[in-house]
Parts: C-alpha cells; sequence; structure tokens
C-alpha cells in the first residue's frame, strides 16, 4: 500500500545471557567482522562496547503489562519506542540486535515483536541467542530462574569458556541444556568465537526460513527426548560441535527413553515432544488454540509441523506463551512420512493431558 | 478549490509548522527545511525524533539523537537549549515564559528563561510531556499513569494514575482535562476539576482498531479530535465531564485505509483528517461535511499543522512527500 508497509522487515536478532556469560564480546565481533552489513545495536547500558557505532542505542528495559488481563502478554515498551525511532531512519543499517541485561526474561523482548503491530510490522523477529558461561552455569542454575529461562526460550545457545572446564564438566552442561531446550541449536565457544552465520540470519521465528534453513527441524527430539547425562551409554560425537546437523543417526536405539532427570538439580524447565500421525484440523484448532490459552502462562516455546488429513502441505506452527502463529509452509515430498510433531517448552506442563488430547486429534483410521 | 504547494523531501517527516506563517518541515534525519521565497534548510541534529511548535515566541523546540534540544526561529537560525550526548531526546515541550520540558530515561527536565534547569524523577520511564494552558505545571506519561508537576515548587507531584501504559499526554486548552494516549488501542482522561478531595474522574476512550497516535483539540477545547481508526474520532469535551457517557463524531469514514494524523483549525469547529495513503480531507463537526484536500500520496501522513489564519495547511508524509495546501487556492 504506502511505502513504509511495503518495506522488507528488519531482522533482529535478541542476544541475551548472564552477565559475564560473552554477550559483549559477541557484540564486539558481530561490530567488528567485515561481513559487509550494519547493525544498530540496542543495549541496556553502553558499557564495554568498545567500538565506536553511531547507531548503539542505550534503552532503559521497561516491561509493559497488556491490559488485557493476561499475566503473560507483556511487552517490553522502550524497545517499542527505540525501533519506531530507528525505522524512522532505515537505510542506516541492515538488521537490529538487541542485548539484554543478564538478568532479563528474553518473553517481553520476543513477544514484543508480535504483539505490537507498528513494530510488527516493520521489523521480524529473527533469533534468540542465549550465551551460557560453561563454568558458571551450574551456579546460576541455583540462583535464578532467569539463567534457565534465557536457555529455554533461545533458538541458539553458544555455550561459552569452554576452555575453563574439563570435558567431563562439558559434557554436563551440555546435556543439561539440552534438557532445557532440545530444539535449541548448540555451539560450544570459547571468547563467543563462532561463524556470525550460525548467529545472524536464523529465520527462526519465520515459519518458512525456520525449516528451510534447518532441515532436521523438530528431528532433534528423536535424540533429545531422553537426556545425555554422564551415564548415557551412547557415543558423542564432540568433535563437531554443531552436532545437530550431524550426527542424527548415532542414538535412535533409544529414542524411546523419556525425559532422564538432568544431570544437574534445579532445571523447572521440562520440554514435552509429541508425535503422531496426520491430524483432523477440526479437531487439532480448537485444541491448539485451547492448550495456548489455558497454558500459555507456562508455556515458554512451541514449535511443531503439523500433518493434515487430505492436505497436500506441511503446517507449522509457533507460539509463545499464548501467542501461537501457524502457516502453510512447503508441500509434502514424495515418499515423506506425513506425521505431526510439537514440541513445548515450559513449566508445570501436564505431560499426560497433552499427549492423550493431542492424540485424540487425530484422524481416526 | 484547495492547490497544493508540493515539496518532495527524503525520509520521514516528523513534525511541520508555521513560523510567522512560513512553512517548517522537520526530517527524521535532523534537516529543518522551509518555504521562505524557496527551499531553506537548516541541519540540526544527528537524527530528529522530537518537535513542539513554541506558540508564544513563534519558534520550534526539537529534540535529537544527538542528544540535543534546540530551538529554531522564523530565520532558521538555531539555537541549543541543553545537551546530553549520547541520549535520545524523544520528547520536547513548550511551556509559558520560554520553558522548555524535554525527557530521556526515567526524568524529565524543565529549563526555564533564565538558564536554571529543574529535574522531576519519575519510577518509569518517561513517555509524554506538556505543559498546562496556564501556570507553570507539567503532565508527565508514564507507565501506570500521569504526573503532575508544578514547576516552581518542590512537594510530591499529583499522581493521576491508570494502569497500564501511557504513551503521550495532553492537556485541554481549558485545563480541565489532562488525555493520555495508551499501548493499548485507547485513550484515557482525567477531569481535573473535580471538587478538591474527590477522586479525579476518568475516562476511558476505547474501541479504536489500531494504536492513537495524533490527537488535536478543536478550537477553544471543545472537541478532541483522535487518529488510530478508519475515521478521525472526535470526542466532546463542552459539558462539564467532558466525553463520559456520550458518543464521539466519526468524520471522514474511509473502509481501505486509517487516520494516521488529525490537526483541528484554528478558529472553525473543523478537523484536518491525513491518511496511510498520503490523502488529506477537511470535515466539518456540524454536518460531517467533507472537501479534499490532498490525493493520495506516496506515504502516511505523519504531521499536518495550519498557518494562524487558518488558511492553509502543511502536511509530511513518512515516505517525505510534503506540501502545503491552501484553502483559498
Amino acid at each position: 500500500m504506502t511505502e513504509t508497509t511495503t518495506q522488507k522487515p528488519i531482522p533482529v536478532t535478541v542476544l541475551t545471557g548472564y552477565l559475564g556469560a560473552g554477550k559483549t564480546t559477541l557484540l564486539n565481533r558481530i561490530l567488528s567482522e567485515n561481513h559487509g552489513r550494519k547493525y544498530a545495536v540496542i543495549v541496556n547500558e553502553f558499557g564495554e562496547i568498545g567500538i565506536d557505532n553511531d547507531l548503539i542505542v542505550e534503552s532503559d528495559e521497561e516491561i509493559y503489562e497488556m491490559n488485557n488481563g493476561c499475566v503473560c502478554c507483556t511487552v517490553r515498551g522502550d524497545l517499542i519506542r527505540v525501533v519506531e525511532g530507528l525505522m524512522r531512519r532505515p537505510g542506516r543499517f541492515d538488521a537490529i540486535i538487541v542485548e539484554t541485561t543478564g538478568l532479563a526474561d528474553p518473553v517481553p523482548v520476543a513477544q514484543t515483536f508480535f504483539m505490537d503491530d507498528d513494530v510488527r510490522a516493520k521489523t521480524e523477529l529473527d533469533a534468540v541467542v542465549a550465551l551460557v558461561d560453561a563454568k558458571h552455569l551450574p551456579l546460576r542454575l541455583k540462583d535464578s530462574r532467569e539463567a534457565e529461562d534465557q536457555i529455554a526460550f533461545a533458538d541458539v545457545v553458544l555455550l561459552n569458556k569452554t576452555d575453563l572446564v574439563t570435558p567431563e564438566e562439558l559434557e554436563r552442561i551440555e546435556a543439561t541444556v539440552r534438557v532445557i531446550n532440545p530444539s535449541a541449536r548448540i555451539y560450544r565457544t570459547q571468547r563467543s568465537e563462532i561463524d556470525l552465520g550460525k548467529v545472524l540470519d536464523q529465520g527462526a521465528f519465520n515459519l518458512e526460513k525456520a525449516l528451510e534453513n534447518d532441515p532436521h527441524f523438530l528431528d532433534h527430539d528423536e535424540h533429545d527426548d531422553h537426556v545425555c547425562g554422564p551415564d548415557c551409554d551412547h557415543d558423542h560425537h564432540h568433535h563437531d560441535h554443531d552436532h545437530h546437523h550431524h550426527d542424527h543417526d548415532h542414538d535412535h536405539h533409544h529414542h524411546h527413553h523419556d525425559h532422564a532427570p538432568s544431570p544437574i538439580h534445579d532445571v523447572t524447565v521440562q520440554s514435552i515432544s509429541l508425535r503422531g500421525g496426520e491430524m483432523n484440523p477440526d479437531r487439532f484448532f480448537p485444541w491448539i488454540q485451547k492448550i495456548t490459552q489455558t497454558d500459555g502462562p507456562n508455556i515458554l516455546r512451541l514449535k511443531g509441523i503439523i500433518a493434515f488429513a487430505g492436505d497436500a502441505e506441511r503446517y507449522v506452527v509457533q507460539g509463545v506463551h499464548m501467542i501461537i502463529e501457524g502457516d502453510h509452509q512447503r508441500p509434502w515430498k514424495e515418499g515423506e512420512k506425513r506425521e505431526t510433531r510439537l514440541v513445548f517448552i515450559g513449566r508445570d506442563l501436564d505431560r499426560e493431558k497433552l499427549e492423550r488430547t493431542f492424540k485424540a486429534c487425530e484422524v481416526q483410521a | 478549490m484547495p492547490t497544493v504547494a508540493p515539496l518532495d523531501l527524503e525520509g520521514h517527516v516528523v513534525g511541520v509548522a508555521f513560523l510567522k506563517d512560513i512553512p517548517f518541515f522537520a526530517g527524521a534525519a535532523g534537516t529543518i527545511h522551509r518555504l521562505d521565497q524557496g527551499h531553506k534548510t537548516t541541519e540540526l541534529h544527528d537524527g530528529l525524533l522530537s518537535l513542539a511548535y513554541d506558540e508564544a515566541t513563534d519558534t520550534l523546540l526539537t529534540g535529537g539523537e544527538d542528544g540535543k534540544v534546540m530551538r529554531v526561529s522564523a530565520d532558521g537560525t538555531a539555537s541549543l537549549v541543553a545537551e546530553t550526548p549520547r541520549k535520545w531526546i524523544s520528547k520536547v515541550a513548550a511551556g509559558p515564559q520560554r520553558a522548555v520540558a524535554f525527557a530521556y530515561g526515567k526524568t524529565s527536565y524543565v529549563r526555564l528563561a533564565d538558564g536554571t534547569t529543574k529535574e522531576f524523577p519519575e519510577e518509569r520511564t518517561v513517555e509524554g510531556i506538556a505543559f498546562a494552558p496556564k501556570g507553570l505545571r507539567i503532565a508527565v506519561a508514564r507507565y501506570n499513569g500521569v504526573s503532575l508537576h508544578w514547576v516552581g515548587m518542590a512537594g510530591q507531584p499529583v499522581d493521576l494514575e491508570w494502569k497500564g501504559a501511557h504513551t503521550d499526554v495532553s492537556f485541554s486548552p481549558d485545563g480541565r482535562f489532562v488525555v493520555t494516549t495508551m499501548q493499548e488501542n485507547a485513550l484515557h482522561g482525567w477531569k481535573l476539576d473535580a471538587k478538591p478531595g474527590a477522586e479525579a474522574r476518568h475516562m476511558r476512550m476505547t474501541g479504536y482498531p489500531a494504536k492513537v497516535k495524533s490527537l488535536s483539540w478543536s478550537a477553544k477545547g471543545k472537541w478532541l479530535a483522535s487518529s488510530g481508526a478508519p475515521a478521525a474520532i472526535v470526542w466532546p469535551f463542552q459539558g462539564k465531564d467532558g466525553p463520559m457517557g456520550k458518543a464521539p463524531l466519526e468524520l471522514g469514514t474511509r473502509g481501505n485505509t486509517m487516520v494516521t494524523t488529525v490537526a483541528c483549525h484554528p478558529a472553525e469547529d473543523i478537523v484536518a483528517i491525513g491518511y496511510e495513503d498520503g490523502m488529506i480531507i477537511a470535515a466539518r463537526f456540524a454536518d460531517s461535511k467533507e472537501v479534499l484536500l490532498r490525493r493520495p500520496g506516496k506515504g502516511a501522513i505523519t504531521a499536518m499543522a495550519w498557518n494562524r489564519s487558518g488558511r492553509q495547511l502543511a502536511f509530511g508524509s513518512a515516505a517525505g512527500d510534503c506540501g502545503v495546501v491552501d484553502l483559498a487556492g
């Protein structure tokens, strides 16, 4: 319609992580590496960002509860303001990075990009990247819920400072991260050193792109339905940190295991993976609506691929708390198994109820 | 038949105004353009965020991404009012006796003509500031309500409370009402002249399909026009209780686009209505009669201002296509 509405949405990457986890180091890498892209960065404090960049904007975290009676419907008022200001002068930058404070709840940040019409019209949440200090994670999980939330909510987790822990500790830490969030991509890093292509332009919230970029989307749970604790008997291929894309075949033999307790206590987030056949849309849509309405406050993230009976295309859904989006993605390929997969990450989720009601949405044979 | 003198600029236009009948256009990049026997410019900010017209002195106040607050005169000369490096000055307001209010973070500042600056801290970020029409008093919009501060007096502010995020604030011209725009699609109002000790009376103005970003009081404050719908929503404020229990006028209703900016005429009960597609009409309150002022353009209308006589209307858009409508033709 107008120029402003036809502009391509600007991708937004959210960096979370506890104080000292390496966010500033990563940010400095992003700003100084020669990748030909320009970033506007929204930070809580200018702090130690050593790069001189006109487009670093300081902003106080300002949580708004929406006046709709929903306690989980929170957005970041400061982001609404700053993004509006930035987007009045497009062309200065290709993407936006939001750095949150160590104690920040990533949910209002993400929800801002879904719930505010103006922000949503001009920008697009690309991915939430959590930095985890491998050395201090156990302690963090003991004393704060935020550290866990940040991991649970992330699309990409950088397990940083791996040089400060023993290989055994690292195994445990990674297993813990995986228990908290089975669908995130995990990379092991030192000094936040990472190929930026694995952090930026992920399209993790874009229903179509999320699957293009990650052909094994949700296949993760095939080997993540159980936890890779120290007592786990399968072979880990840790020479490749990017193991999501590679070693999918190493452990199918025991993917029936249910979630074992975390090797580190103090984990309160759980994930529930559901798998089924073709769904009846007349049952599935009311079901997912109801689940997100009633259990929304407890659901941090949900993602899924749905096979609807008689539908030639795959349907993908994703959600944050009570917000849920879905769309057709691409035609089912010949020979591709038409099955439905959903993963819920949250707290106090009723696994039995979810499984039972999910199954009831299947087309009866 | 109205005629349009166009002015094509680059980028988003934050505000427009007439200074001594010269139209001024403020671009988001920080340049101020004026049509004073030709197109003239003043480089003002590295990024212009906010603008307010100071009627008393016929000057403009601006705030920028560069932390500067500037005052601009009709001849285009600019002077620095205040500066806080690296802070975004997202709101400025013009007060009596050359007082200037601005804000960043959780604090409002009022700089007086003698050079002293008063600070008014809030618990939450300042979202909007307005001076009362009488007396040196400011209203500050923030999360969960509005604070009213007397600039010259120390003491506790009056807290006008209403749950939710208030994004801007405005006094009615008679000073009897304070109205805020909200993050949700609504306005909230408080009646200030309630009896001493009585609860400030609340007015909820809802039903908008989008956020309200533009408010304009009609001549003598009898009406409050607002954007945020496919029509200009105009609330009656003539009665002593304002719009309570009354329905608003809906002027200039269109089916396929939204009203983005409103500007009431300085003398008549007429409002200029700017739309998302760049069209502008004028509509009369009494009979809803409409006159087309400008056909659709490149971008959403973001700013409009009448000159003093009410014969000319300056406008700007999100895409930079600006101009002046002359009603006399």
